[in-house]
């Protein structure tokens, strides 16, 4: 069948703004958007610019506003779309530097800046630190980050405000601040405390709807939040 | 992105919640000005409240019970969530349920205010 494909293109060293661009492109019920993407690159116009890796959903590069939601082009199929049209976007808040690619540094700033990694204190040990299943359960949904940034991208919260630190940041505190080996949660909930930390929640639900690998952001953002008042209280 | 972003059941919730919280104080400074004209100008005051009694004053304060009662049990919805996080995974049928008991508890104050501006009812009165 075909698909009409519209895409938002922007070109810095000729276009002032963003302005959307239509391709037809033959399609089964089973592409992926990513490979209508690949169509119009290698058949159409040459100079679409986007970002993929993996293109199966582990890496997280080719996040972007699809049909008006953050989705993985990689995952997302012309027959969960429904309908004849599909327009691409590139994802919304952040500085778009060329088509369908934004400009992560502050995103990924903000991931740093929730010491994304395990601080313990007590020596090293001969082997690997031992953790029950139990204790491993309680962190579980927030390792599957893959950092795509279709959560943070989707935050009304973060459009308004773009210091927010972001659901991505916060569940990656999430992995850590609950991890029984770590000795460093005060350290992240300290940061997560300030003005642009998790208060900017709103509870939405956008991060939650959007996320790709189906982890529960807005628990993981009120059990942080929980966390924050237990610690101060 | 706001009117251009397709969220679904959270994102709405959050808009009318915000909506309803706008329309709520935008009544609250209407409420200060008038109780502000029973001093000053009673006569004035007495027109406005007749204003408020017509078919569409009628209207626009059923517009504001239904702001106040969506607001108040959003709110509810908001710190069920916040104390139990885990609630959250319910977010969505946590919302039905609020429209659920929005329209058994709206239907008896709609009429309550609107029925006097069909000749329906009569309007409340106090004292003599």
């Amino acid at each position: 069948m075909q698909i009409e494909l519209r895409i938002l293109r922007f070109d810095p060293e000729r276009d002032r703004k963003p302005h959307e661009e239509s391709y037809q492109v033959e399609a089964g019920p089973m592409d992926r958007v990513l490979d209508l993407l690949h169509k119009v690159k290698y058949e159409q116009d040459g100079t679409l610019t986007f970002r993929r890796s993996c293109a199966h959903g582990v890496c997280g590069s080719d996040a972007m506003l699809i049909n008006g939601r953050n989705r993985l082009a990689c995952k997302i199929r012309v027959d969960q779309l429904k309908g004849r049209r599909i327009t691409v976007a590139p994802l919304p808040g952040l500085p778009v530097m060329k088509d369908l690619v934004v400009d992560m540094e502050s995103f990924f700033a903000k991931f740093r800046s929730v010491q994304p990694y395990l601080q313990a204190d007590d020596p090293d040990p001969e082997r690997e630190r031992r953790q029950s299943a139990e204790d491993r359960e309680v962190f579980d949904d927030t390792t599957k980050c893959i950092l795509c940034a279709a959560c943070t991208t989707s935050c009304p919260s973060f459009w308004a405000q773009p210091s927010y630190v972001g659901p991505a940041a916060i569940v990656n505190a999430h992995r850590f601040i609950f991890d029984s080996r770590d000795d460093h949660a005060a350290d992240r909930l300290d940061v997560l405390a300030d003005g642009d930390g998790v208060w900017r929640c709103r509870t939405i639900f956008n991060c939650t709807d959007a996320c790709p690998r189906g982890i529960h952001i807005t628990q993981a953002i009120l059990e942080v939040s929980s966390k924050i008042v237990e610690h101060h209280a | 992105m706001l009117f251009r972003y397709r969220g679904s059941e959270g994102m709405l919730a959050w808009a009318f919640h915000r909506i309803s919280g706008v329309a709520v104080w935008a009544f609250i400074l209407l409420h200060v000005f008038d109780i502000w004209l029973a001093n000053v100008n009673p006569t004035l005051y007495n027109d406005l409240l007749s204003l408020y009694g017509s078919p569409a004053g009628r209207t626009v304060e059923t517009a504001l019970g239904a702001a106040v009662l969506y607001h108040a049990l959003n709110g509810l919805r908001i710190i069920i969530m916040d104390f139990w996080p885990s609630t959250t995974r319910y977010h969505k049928q946590l919302w039905y349920a609020n429209w659920v008991v929005f329209v058994v508890i709206g239907i008896p104050f709609v009429l309550q205010i609107m029925a006097p501006a069909f000749g329906l009812a009569a309007p409340f009165s106090f004292g003599g």
